[in-house]
């Protein structure tokens, strides 16, 4: 048996989670993340930056999200309760500005002037031009040509809030290719750049700073239960990707041991097929973008083409927590196709009146297969982390339909 | 005794700087590879790196990642890189050669095999960009111990703490990086280069070379001034990919354009009036 731990204690001084996370990186990136650490250790836990911190959360985010109790879909399912933290309702539409409204704080103490970031699907990349635009900095994302004609929609949003949209004509042209220019453009311009991830990966601290700014949906779902019902959920459902609003909601709850936790992968065309993004279902531990965590690559070690009908869980990797709590059995790892994730997208639209972001539907299909087999008075949170509105131009396309 | 010592303790006997191209292994075809080695070692390379292709190389520039596109298109791999290794050293035993790559494909051979591989095929030092000190000793251990060399970067940004420690991992030489920026970046300040060697010096006795953005003979030769080793990567394989479809002519002009190096760095060690 093994003992309990204490999963609040982690990562450790060096960023890692059991052999995950770390920091593989060049050396020309240590002093940066040297310096962006101690910033981190300083500010934290600073009282001035709390409150700063929790008041741009409140009034520009529009913080606390509600934790709606979907009943007529619950109804439906004939099974488990199930509760929707609603991120979709967020400022900007996703979890995605929980973080950067933290790291622009950060950026801002640290006397940074410029903000890069990568973005995949384009919310990140959204929110992270919407806090540059609101602090009065430059901004640039770097986007993976590919994604860039998938998402116009958030091409332009960013381009509106004045940010420069730097395509990506390396490698697969996608999110990870993004990732990689960006940290160049990182090494190239230290001094005055700050460097925003969009999830929990990266080198330390990134993953440890992320989810502490995306915990506070976890922080909220947990109080929302404790007042609402007296108890806690009794499982708990996220979509992941990188997996940043899936840890947001699950590490608040991580010492709860009878709480159930399950992570929703892209399953794409079928694991089977090869063509899906279902890394930690699929995947072998290895190295990329700074961290030890698992990986879709091939026998050689080269990092592999991934697909997903989502271009928010389009990555190759994953979060090092994630790949942590996968080995030690604290959370669960499932993958649902494409087009579950459409009727799952699809059925909280016309169930609920909510439409899902594709991302978001994932974790919506997962709860369609787990609510029935548990009792009606059961609790499930599944995280709505985002809206649905820059995927119906996908949705559509996939009907036939031309918008 | 590591070729690759040896072949500085001759060098300095000799008072001549280390000349270190980089070619990407299969860019841009695998069979083209060891010929340019070839090429490369009677150009007057000393030291030769060898770069395993990563479909992520996260701290290069676009030329040599466009020199890992090429030659993963052409099913370059860890393995097969170590293959050509084995060729080369059929008809070369003396040129230390180094692989410079990223972890994962190490990762995903294995540590023990890797390490055994490379030191069955002739390969002299290992050079793992985003190995930092911090995770590198489960792979400079095993490397040290079979007689292939760990090698490590230094930035401009390292402190001397950082300094000490990468130097007591590293063997072989320590490879510094000019400027802060990724493989094949702009112009480096060789004044600002010098006086950072000079502080390197005072934590270790490994040569030094120096690498990241020397193009051109002259700033080779001004680096040699300073320094015990010179890289040149990005130089030579925009070349290589610019007249990757004529082979015989992409040997001839690389080889002359590292030749027209080694002359400007021999130069070094002449006093100034006789060069004239």
């Amino acid at each position: 048996m093994r003992n309990k731990v204490d999963y609040s204690q982690f990562p450790d001084d060096t960023g890692h989670f059991g052999r995950y996370g770390g920091r593989f990186v060049a050396e020309t990136l240590m002093e940066a993340l040297h310096e962006l650490n101690e910033a981190w250790r300083t500010y934290r836990n600073d009282p001035e930056f709390l409150v700063e911190l929790d008041t741009d959360l409140a009034r520009y985010v529009g913080r606390p999200t509600p934790l709606y109790h979907a009943e007529r879909w619950s109804r439906r399912l004939g099974g488990a309760q199930i509760y929707l933290k609603r991120e979709d309702l967020n400022h900007t539409g996703a979890h995605k500005i929980n973080n950067t409204v933290g790291q622009a704080l950060l950026a801002k103490r640290m006397g940074k002037t410029r903000l890069i970031a990568e973005t995949g699907a384009g919310q990140h990349g959204v929110a992270s031009a919407t806090v540059a635009a609101r602090l009065g900095m430059e901004c640039v994302v770097y986007m993976g040509v590919e994604d860039i004609k998938r998402q116009a929609l958030n091409v332009y949003r960013m381009r509106l809030l004045g940010a420069t949209v730097q395509p990506v004509n390396a490698g697969s042209r996608t999110l990870k290719d993004a990732l990689n220019e960006a940290l160049r453009d990182w090494v190239a311009n230290v001094d005055d750049t700050f460097y925003m991830i969009g999830t929990v990966a990266g080198p330390h601290p990134y993953p440890l700073m992320v989810r502490e700014f995306q915990a506070v949906i976890g922080r909220e779902a947990r109080e929302q239960m404790l007042t609402d019902h007296g108890c806690l959920p009794d499982a708990l459902v996220a979509c992941v990707g990188g997996g940043s609003n899936a840890i947001g909601l699950f590490h608040p709850f991580l010492n709860d041991s009878e709480v159930a936790i399950y992570g929703v992968e892209a399953a794409g065309s079928g694991i089977e097929t090869g063509r899906h993004a279902a890394t930690l279902c699929a995947g072998q531990p290895g190295v990329l973008h700074g961290n030890r965590t698992y990986l879709l690559n091939d026998a050689d070690g080269q990092i592999v083409e991934t697909h997903s009908v989502s271009a928010g869980l389009d990555y190759p990797g994953v979060g090092p927590e994630h790949a942590w709590l996968k080995d030690i059995g604290r959370a669960r790892y499932v993958a649902v196709t494409d087009e579950e994730a459409l009727r799952g997208f699809h059925d909280l639209t016309r169930t609920e009146g909510i439409i899902p972001a594709l991302e978001s539907s994932h974790a919506l299909a997962y709860v369609t297969k787990l609510a029935p087999t548990m009792r009606p008075d059961q609790r499930i949170v599944v995280n709505l982390s985002g809206r649905g509105d820059k995927d119906i131009y996908t949705v559509a396309a996939l009907e036939g339909i031309q918008l | 005794m590591n070729r690759i010592t040896r072949r500085f303790q001759a060098l300095r006997r000799t008072g001549r700087k280390a000349l270190i191209p980089y070619i990407t292994a299969g860019d841009p075809r695998p069979e083209l590879t060891v010929p340019m080695l070839h090429a490369l070692v009677e150009a007057g390379a000393d030291i030769i790196e060898l770069g395993v292709p990563f479909s992520d190389p996260m701290a290069d520039g676009p030329v040599i990642q466009q020199a890992c596109e090429r030659a993963l298109a052409q099913g370059m791999s860890l393995r097969r890189v170590l293959d050509l290794v084995r060729d080369f050293r059929r008809t070369d035993g003396e040129t230390p050669l180094v692989l410079m790559g990223y972890l994962n494909p190490i990762e995903r051979m294995g540590y023990d095999a890797f390490v055994a591989g490379a030191r069955d095929a002739g390969v002299d030092g290992v050079l793992t960009v985003d190995l930092p000190p911090e995770e590198a000793a489960e792979l400079a251990g095993p490397l040290d111990a079979a007689g292939v060399a760990p090698i490590f970067l230094l930035a401009p940004t390292s402190s001397g703490e950082r300094i000490r420690r990468i130097a007591q991992l590293a063997r072989g030489y320590l490879y510094y990086v000019s400027l802060k920026g990724v493989t094949g970046s702009a112009a480096l300040n060789v004044a600002e280069v010098a006086d950072k060697l000079a502080a390197i010096r005072t934590h270790t006795d490994l040569p030094l070379g120096v690498g990241f953005g020397i193009k051109d003979p002259p700033t080779a030769a001004a680096i040699a001034e300073v320094a015990d080793a010179v890289v040149v990567g990005s130089a030579l394989v925009a070349k290589m990919g610019e007249l990757a479809d004529n082979p015989e002519r992409m040997r001839r002009e690389v080889a002359a354009l590292l030749t027209a190096m080694r002359q400007a760095l021999d130069r070094v060690r002449a006093p100034a009036a006789l060069t004239d």
